[in-house]
């Protein structure tokens, strides 16, 4: 097989258990650049489990990870900040890497909290802060955006813009994204590739090659792979941020 | 007024209050509080080690701090028991075992009371020198390992996904504390260092809102502490390792009247 200079990330039968349990196995796939890896599933199917072995958070799995980037940004589930941290939203950007105060206010402005800058991250709401968690994860332009329900908790109009938005950053900064993602219309329209995950890949392909596959019309109902066409919001205004509504 | 021996506790205290500033914000971030106090209990088994073997105090009890340290992970990995469980079978078993060694120990004299509360006042300059060398070496490979242990205290899969070492990080953070009780044990005794590392740091949260600035505000609580204890205990005759603990108390009810007025502001 020649080797893909494009590949940031390749699993190969790879699978992690705790004990004797398995939270998921068997899983193939690969992220390359400028491509959007979705991957979709019920409660408890090991989507999270599979972003955190493409991540090389879990070490002692089964099967194989390539990892051929260190410039990786994440956006996990699950945080909690502790709030015996005093940390304002400034700090948090810097986190993991040091970052001109441009490359922070650029990707605040981008999520649209540029003006939470120096607020106390105990104080932002859920979906402020999934919002600052994004720009930290693009602040740094990685080549590889691993982000696990990025937009939970975000308002209906806001979600659709940061899907927008990721694709964009896939666009513009040719980096490889891996996605967990509930909404299915979302993932059918901005998606490259589509895996189904149930403790093991149940099909995988394109958003097309998946919605006419029998397993997942099994897992998520014959309606859902009825969503095929790309989502179209039609709205005759925009929201600002201070909360005035502008026409079109 | 001022005697040589003031002198020296000064600077001592000074030095040891520099290093316990950034590290007691760590223990407050990582609530490790309970491990500091286990680690600085065990230090009295590295005291009675140094006076049998004749060795270095210092050098001993970093060696037997890090061990107990060592021993901990191990029991945390091999047993069901709970962390505090197994913090509290350690502290109190190595304290045990330190005074059983010092009830054979027939033929030295300790000063149980210097042990537990520090006798700042008979530090020597051999004792200044291991504090002044000891600290800033201290606080460099904290500079050094500081990105790694900060962004793994806020979030670990973050750090380790991102490139960052946080396992690496959390063990060297370990050695440094056994380094500071090691070079501080003298001074405040093994009761009162982990005051030492939580009361500046516990004041400095409550008037600070970025991380930087609760380790600037935590040396300087410590500095005053240190520096307020110390002339207290001269002025009044007071024990000075519990007086420079009592000084940081006092600081920290003042900051506290900080909280409740901002507290009031935002209302």
């Amino acid at each position: 097989m020649s080797t893909n200079q494009n590949i940031l990330v390749k699993l190969k039968e790879a699978g992690f258990r705790i004990n004797d349990k398995w939270l998921v196995k068997g899983v193939t796939l690969q992220i390359e650049k400028g491509k959007i890896v979705t991957l979709i599933g019920p409660n408890g199917s090991g989507k999270s489990t599979t972003a955190k072995i493409a991540l090389g958070i879990y070490k002692k799995i089964d099967g194989e990870v390539e990892k051929y980037t260190n410039k990786v940004g994440y956006v996990p589930q699950k945080i909690s900040v502790d709030w015996t941290l005093p940390l304002r939203v400034n700090d948090f950007m810097t986190l993991t890497e040091n970052l001109k105060a441009e490359a922070i206010n650029e990707a605040l402005s981008l999520t649209g909290v540029i003006h939470l800058k120096d607020k106390n991250l105990g104080d932002l709401s859920g979906g402020e802060f999934q919002r600052v968690l994004l720009a930290r994860a693009i602040s740094k332009k990685p080549e590889l955006l691993v982000l696990d329900e990025p937009v939970q908790g975000v308002d209906f109009t806001g979600e659709i813009a940061l899907y927008e938005l990721i694709k964009k950053i896939s666009d513009e900064l040719n980096c490889g994204i891996l996605l967990i993602s509930h909404d299915l219309h979302t993932v059918m329209s901005a998606t490259d590739h589509v895996v189904c995950l149930n403790g093991h890949v149940c099909c995988s392909g394109t958003p097309i090659d998946v919605a006419k596959n029998n397993e997942y019309k099994a897992l998520f109902g014959e309606q859902a792979s009825q969503i095929l066409t790309r989502y179209e919001h039609r709205h005759d205004h925009i929201h600002t941020i201070e909360g005035e509504i502008k026409k079109n | 007024m001022l005697d040589d021996f003031f002198i020296r506790a000064l600077l001592a205290g000074l030095g040891v209050a520099i290093v316990t500033g950034p590290l007691g914000c760590f223990v407050i971030w990582r609530r490790l509080s309970y491990f500091g106090d286990t680690l600085a209990h065990s230090a009295l088994l590295g005291v009675t080690l140094a006076y049998t073997m004749e060795f270095n105090i210092a050098f001993s009890v970093f060696i037997i701090s890090s061990l107990i340290a060592l021993i901990l992970i191990q029991l945390q990995k091999r047993t069901n028991l709970p962390g505090d469980a197994l913090l509290g079978l350690l502290a109190h078993s190595s304290l045990a075992v330190g005074l059983v060694v010092i009830g054979f120990l027939t033929f030295i004299r300790f000063d149980i009371m210097g042990l537990l509360f520090g006798d700042i006042l008979a530090v020597t300059i051999d004792d200044l020198l291991i504090i002044w060398v000891g600290g800033p070496l201290i606080l460099l490979v904290l500079k050094l390992i500081w990105k790694s242990l900060f962004a793994s205290t806020v979030n670990y899969e973050l750090a380790e996904a991102e490139g960052l070492n946080p396992d690496r990080a959390k063990a060297i953070f370990t050695i440094l504390m056994a380094g500071i009780i090691a070079i501080s044990i003298k001074m405040v005794g093994l009761l009162l260092i982990t005051g030492m590392l939580i009361i500046p740091a516990a004041m400095a949260r409550n008037i600070s809102d970025s991380p930087q600035k609760m380790v600037v505000y935590s040396i300087i609580g410590g500095v005053l502490s240190v520096i307020l204890g110390l002339f207290s205990s001269l002025e009044f005759n007071t024990p000075s390792g519990p007086s420079i603990i009592a000084a940081a108390l006092f600081l920290f009810i003042l900051s506290l009247l900080n909280i409740k007025q901002s507290i009031k502001l935002k209302n």
